[in-house]
Parts: C-alpha cells; structure tokens; sequence
C-alpha cells in the first residue's frame, strides 16, 4: 500500500530571467516502511520537491500542476495540492504526518532556544500532552537517537553540541510525533563520515521500529547504495530512470546514470583518472524541447534527442528510464510545454 | 511505479483544488509571454550591476513613482520664480488673510468655462473688525497658463515676465490663500522650498563626508582610535538635539546675508547628523573587516588603503545611498525645526519653516486655517524621500538576488 503517490508534479520558478522549471513532471511514489533515494546533481530539483511535498515553496516559486495523495495516518486519503497555503489542514500534515530532516543542523535550530524548548514545541503543536508530559516525551526521543544524558541536553543550547549530536536532536525533532514519512533533505551532508554512518544506521533503526518510510535526497551514492531500497535518478528537474538499488548499479540504463556511477571511486582500483560527465547541467529557462541530457550525451542522436522529449518507458518489471535508446515514446504535451 | 495498489481518492470539486486553481491563474498570466521574458533575460545577462540595481528598484512600483514625484518637487524649486505666480516679497495690501481663492469652472450663468475665480470685494465686519471677502460673479478672471505678470530673471539672467498660472488684472490669485502682509502663501512656498529641500542635500552631503571618515577610521583600525571617537559620538548623542541646534545658531551672525545664514544652518545641522551614519559605517566595517576575503587580502600583502577602497567600501556603498537618502528627510525636518523656532532663515528669506512661524499663534491657525499649507509639502517631502530609500534599499541589497 502506498503511503505518498506524486503524480506528474511541476514546481516552475517563475523569475526575471525566465520561467525556471525546477521540477517537471515528477511521478513518485513512497511504500509503506519503504526507503527511497532521489539522487542527482546540485540544481536538479531534489531539494525542491522536498519542499514541494511540504508546500514550503516560496515566490517566486510555484507548485503549477500535479497531485501529491497522502494517506493519513487515520487512512483518509489527502491531496496535498489541493489544500489552501495557509489551511489548518496543511499544518497538521507538516511534522505529524511527513516530516522533513535538513541538511544544515547548524543553521536549522535557532540559537536562542534550548534544543529540549524546540522539540518540544512541535510536539505541543501536534498533540494535547501536558508540559511535564511534553519534556518526559522529547527526554525519551533524545534518548532514542543515541544523545547520552537527554534530560541535561534538554536545557542545552545548539552551540553547546557537536554537529552529529546536532543532527540526532534533528532527527529527534522530525520523529517527536511519530511521523508516516520523513524527508531527509541530504542529512548526512555536513558531518564527517564515521558519523554519517552512525546517522544512517541510527535512521535505519528507527526506522525498523517505528515502521516509517523515508525519502532520501542526496548525491551520495554510498547513502545510496547501503541504504535505500529504490531509486530515482533525477537530472534536470525530471526523473530520468527508476528502479531497486541492486538493479540500478548492476544495470543502469540512462547514459547519465551510467556516467554517474562510473564518476565514484572505488577503493581498492587504481585509476588514472576518474572519468567525469563532460559539460555542464544547462539551466532550464526556457529551454528547447528536448532530452535534457542531450548536449552531454555521448550517444546522443542528432535529429531526435535534441528535438523531441523521451517519455518514461517501462524497459522491464519495475525498471523505468527515459531515454530513446530505449523506446521511441515521446513524452505528451500539456499546457505548460511551450509557456 | 507500482500503480496496481494505487488508491481510488475521490478528487473533488477541482475549483477546490488549489494548485489547479493557481495553474490557471499563472497559465494566463504568462501564456505568450514567451519572447518578452526572452527579450528581458538578455537584456539581464549583459546588466551591468547599476543596471540591475535599476531594474530591481523599478519593481518598487511606489518608490518608482516618489521618485519621479520627487524630481518633480525639485524642478519646482529650480524653477521657483517661474512657478509661483508672484514674487515672495510682492504684498497685496488689500488682501491680508485672504481666503484660498476658490477655482471654478462653472459659472454663475450655468455654463462650462475653463478654469477661473471671481472677483473678490472686501469688507470690514464692524463686530469683530475683521475683513470677510465675497465673491462678485459679474467679474470673472480666467487662469491662463504662462500669464504675463511681474518681471523676474530667471537663474538672475534669463530676463522675463512669463509666469506657469496666473491671472491677468487687477485680482490676485491667491491658490492657497495670503497671509497678514497679504503675500501669496503659494508663492511663498514654491519660493520657500528652494531652501527647504536642498538644504537637505546640502546638509547630508558634508554629514556624509564625516561619517564616512570617522566612522571609517573608527571600524577599520579600532582599538584607541574606535574608543575616542565612539565616546565623542556618544557625547554629542546625549546633548538635546534642540539647545545644541540653538547654540549654534546663536553664533551666527545677525549681518550674515541669506545665503551665508543658509550655509551656516547646514554646517549646523551636519555637525549633529554625522554620529548616526559614523555609527553604521563602524559597525559594517567591523564586520566586514572579520570576513576572510579580507584575511585573504591581508595575506596577499595588499595595503591598507587598498583593502579599505577595493574590499571594504565595495560592501557598504547600497548601506550608504540607503542612510543618505533617509537622512535627507532629517535634515529637512531640522531645518524646519530650527526656522520654526526663528532660529534658522529669517526674513525676507523663506522656507517651509519660516513659513510655519506665522502659525505659532493658536487663534491665527483657527481663522486662517490654511497657513499650516507649508505641513502638506514638509510631509510630502519627507514621505516620498523614505519611500525612495526603502526602494533603494531593496534594491541594493545584494543578498535579495
């Protein structure tokens, strides 16, 4: 049973320069206790659909098209999309029904609360405990993400902690109301690695406990590869393949994932030099209707990538790229093509 | 994507839907804009970085009309003698405290004319021994524009007699009323408005020079130097603005001539404005001064001056056009403060404030309401100014992009 269904979603920004389309018609689903990757290049869209689901785009920002269904943790079914910016509604979502882990634990507390004060106020949000309540529930949580000494961290301010005890009261935070979702906006990012994994395997834990699906955003292969059960591959605000983990190293079938997992250094091999994607990723302002990838493209095929846009083509069970190597399917048209 | 197990969700009513509802909102909005976007973005990818600053600020819709109303204001003042219909000096005895001259554009007879005002008689009322004006409908004057009237020279050489409104004949034409010597307060306060608003300039001109130095010698080297120079600041802030003004305008001269007295009131008002904008300067440059590509200057053996001119400097300028033009407001209402008080300009010169000095008196505002007119153009000033620099503001600011 699917827990988060994103259908055909656009988020275009709409600025001086042009209208810039940040995600263009992502379709995405999350199962139930299922882990997802989203993983791509810096300016593909993952972090803007993250806020898309959240609703937290703003101007110039706007979501313009798609649905994003939600089964709630009472089995009603919401679209997303379909609520008022400012509806109640929408804030009971955020936090208690999906909730977002960010990238930067520095810069997402704010330095003038104690780190118990702010958990502690999304649980006060969310549910009807009383204060003594609320405290026993977030020294639990602080607990629970590996923090030694929750009620005396409780009282302590960000800057008194590390950056990974940071990133756990994080985690604590987007976990206070048992949420059905998390989005973890490229969590490990900012920490070294011996404690990325100890973040990663922490998320994995809870996440076998408590039965949540997660999403994660990131351009980490590694998070990748350990972690997550399926993956979509995005470039340039579309997702350009989709598959399981096993079978996107074992065979993946767009060019661009297959350079890209050609870019990672594997330990143990010499090489005399990592091959790298040549070019750049083109900023999508009114570009031509055409593959996005195509001006990288070493098997690019003049005459039809570069005029048409290859659809999402199923090319086995479960396994999906959008590429004309593959099939000659063009994605269909809508009103906001040729805006 | 497994779409075998997908939900049968009941949509709705899809003008519920708020993304659709948006999508067709922005879909008209910018369908077929297409080439006037693609027009704009390259026009933006060759902007210089004024120009930028340009376009942002025109997004400012209010700011961008005060400042065209601003300019406005100031070519009055340029061309005062041209404006006003009489000279700030010329007295029509027969009219003290005459009443706003009412403008008509029907007549008594019932047809349409272009603008004109009656005749107007006056009599002495025997109980209160004051003049009452009536209106006498058989005598019309029309207002032409670029009447004939008394000769000027305008900018002292350009010899004329062309005014922009006026009446021609023997009735005054009075917009916004006279006062007790029967001087037209229009033309007062076209006349007075050369002295109000560049006094402005003027006086933010010299209080930007020495807040710029000593705020910046303040935040740069620090240490002895910061010290001295904060707690001259902070003396200067704690004595009352108003007896400091006093005593300095006190050792003007009473022979100055006009333009000498209007010199000193800048000195005098630059002399107490400085502090605030040292202040900003100070505390930018002492912020800026921690940032690493200064260090990385410093480490790259550049001088002092150099660091100052081509890393530091570069960082405050959107603060500093920001503070000048909100500061010029200030410097307007000082100058008003002091005329006012009958400290500043005095006759025969006029500014917005002298002007105000007629107005002291409680049972002159009660009967000839209309000498506060010199308010609405005090306040206009003031507020198309901050409207300005809150559009600069947002268009400087170089993290707003």
């Amino acid at each position: 049973m699917n827990q988060l269904e994103i259908r055909d979603m656009k988020t275009y920004f709409f600025l001086d320069e042009g209208i810039l389309k940040a995600v263009d018609g992502v379709n995405l689903t999350v199962g139930d206790r299922e882990t997802i990757g989203i993983i791509g290049e810096s300016g593909c869209g993952k972090s803007v659909m993250s806020k898309s689901i959240m609703r937290l785009v703003t101007k110039p920002g706007e979501i313009v098209k798609g649905a994003a269904l939600l089964n709630r943790k009472d089995g009603s079914w919401v679209d997303i999309f379909a609520l008022e910016p400012n509806a109640p509604e929408l804030r009971s979502i955020r936090g208690n029904e999906i909730a977002m882990i960010f990238q930067e634990p520095m810069t997402a507390f704010s330095p003038v609360y104690t780190i118990g004060h702010q958990i502690s106020e999304m649980v006060a949000l969310h549910t009807d405990l009383d204060r003594t309540k609320t405290r026993d529930r977030v020294v639990g949580l602080l607990n629970r993400v590996g923090i030694s000494n929750p009620s005396q961290r409780y009282d302590q301010y960000p800057h008194e902690l590390s950056g990974g005890m940071r990133q756990r009261a994080m985690i604590a935070m987007a976990l206070s109301c048992n949420p059905k979702i998390i989005l973890a906006d490229e969590p490990t990012t900012a920490l070294d690695v011996t404690i990325q994994a100890q973040i990663l395997d922490l998320l994995k834990e809870l996440q076998r406990e408590d039965g949540m699906s997660i999403v994660y955003i990131t351009h980490n292969m590694a998070v990748v590869a350990e972690t997550v059960d399926r993956v979509y591959v995005m470039y340039l605000g579309q997702v350009v393949e989709s598959t399981t983990t096993q079978q996107l190293f074992a065979d993946p079938l767009h060019p661009y994932a297959q350079k890209l997992l050609r870019s990672i250094p594997k330990p143990g091999e010499r090489v005399e030099k990592l091959e790298v994607i040549s070019g750049t990723v083109p900023t999508p302002i009114d570009l031509p209707r055409q593959c996005g990838f195509v001006s990288r493209c070493p098997f690019a095929m003049p005459g039809l990538c570069d005029k048409k846009m290859p659809a999402l083509y199923e090319k086995e069970e479960g396994h999906f790229v959008r590429c004309f190597l593959y099939s000659q399917e063009t994605e269909p048209e809508d009103e906001w093509t040729n805006i | 994507m497994a779409t075998a197990d997908r939900p049968n969700i009941p949509i709705g009513d899809a003008s519920q839907h708020y993304v659709d509802r948006r999508s067709k909102e922005l879909l008209k909005r910018y369908q077929g804009t297409r080439e006037r976007r693609q027009k704009k973005a390259e026009q933006l990818a060759e902007a210089s970085q004024y120009q930028l600053m340009l376009a942002q600020f025109k997004k400012h819709r209010v700011a961008w009309v005060c400042l065209y109303l601003l300019a406005l204001l100031y070519i009055i003042a340029i061309f005062a003698p041209f404006v006003a219909p009489y000279d700030k000096l010329q007295r029509f005895e027969e009219y003290t405290y005459a009443k706003p001259s009412q403008v008509h554009l029907v007549a008594a007879d019932g047809n349409w004319h272009l603008p004109f005002i009656y005749g107007r008689t006056r009599q002495l009322d025997k109980k209160t021994f004051t003049y009452t004006f009536t209106e006498d409908p058989s005598k019309r004057y029309p207002i032409h524009l670029f009447a004939t009237g008394e000769p000027y020279q305008l900018f002292g050489v350009i010899p004329t007699n062309r005014h922009l409104l006026g009446v021609e004949g023997d009735q005054p034409f009075f917009l916004l009323g006279s006062d007790k010597l029967g001087r037209d307060l229009f033309s007062r306060i076209i006349h007075g408005s050369r002295v109000s608003l560049f006094i402005g300039f003027a006086g933010v001109i010299i209080s930007f020079v020495l807040g710029v130095l000593l705020g910046g010698i303040s935040g740069f080297y620090g240490g002895l130097v910061d010290t001295v120079i904060q707690r001259i600041i902070e003396f200067l802030m704690s004595i009352p603005q108003i007896p400091l003004w006093m005593a300095l305008s006190a050792a003007i001269p009473r022979e100055w001539t006009g333009i000498q007295k209007f010199l000193a009131i800048i000195i005098v008002l630059s002399f107490v404005g400085w502090t605030g904008l040292a202040r900003v300067v100070r505390g930018k440059l002492i912020s800026l001064r921690e940032e690493d590509y200064v260090m990385a200057a410093h480490i790259s053996s550049a001088k002092p001056m150099q660091i100052i001119v081509r890393h530091l400097l570069p960082g405050v300028t959107s603060f500093l056009v920001v503070s000048i033009t909100l500061a010029i407001p200030g410097m307007i209402l000082g100058e008003t403060t002091l005329s006012f008080l009958g400290l500043g300009i005095t006759a025969p010169d006029v500014s917005w404030g002298s002007l105000l000095q007629d107005a002291q008196d409680v049972n002159v505002i009660a009967n000839y309401p209309w000498l506060l007119a010199p308010v609405g153009f005090i306040m206009l000033a003031v507020v198309l100014f901050n409207f300005v620099g809150d559009g600069l503001r947002d268009a400087a600011d170089p993290y707003s992009r």
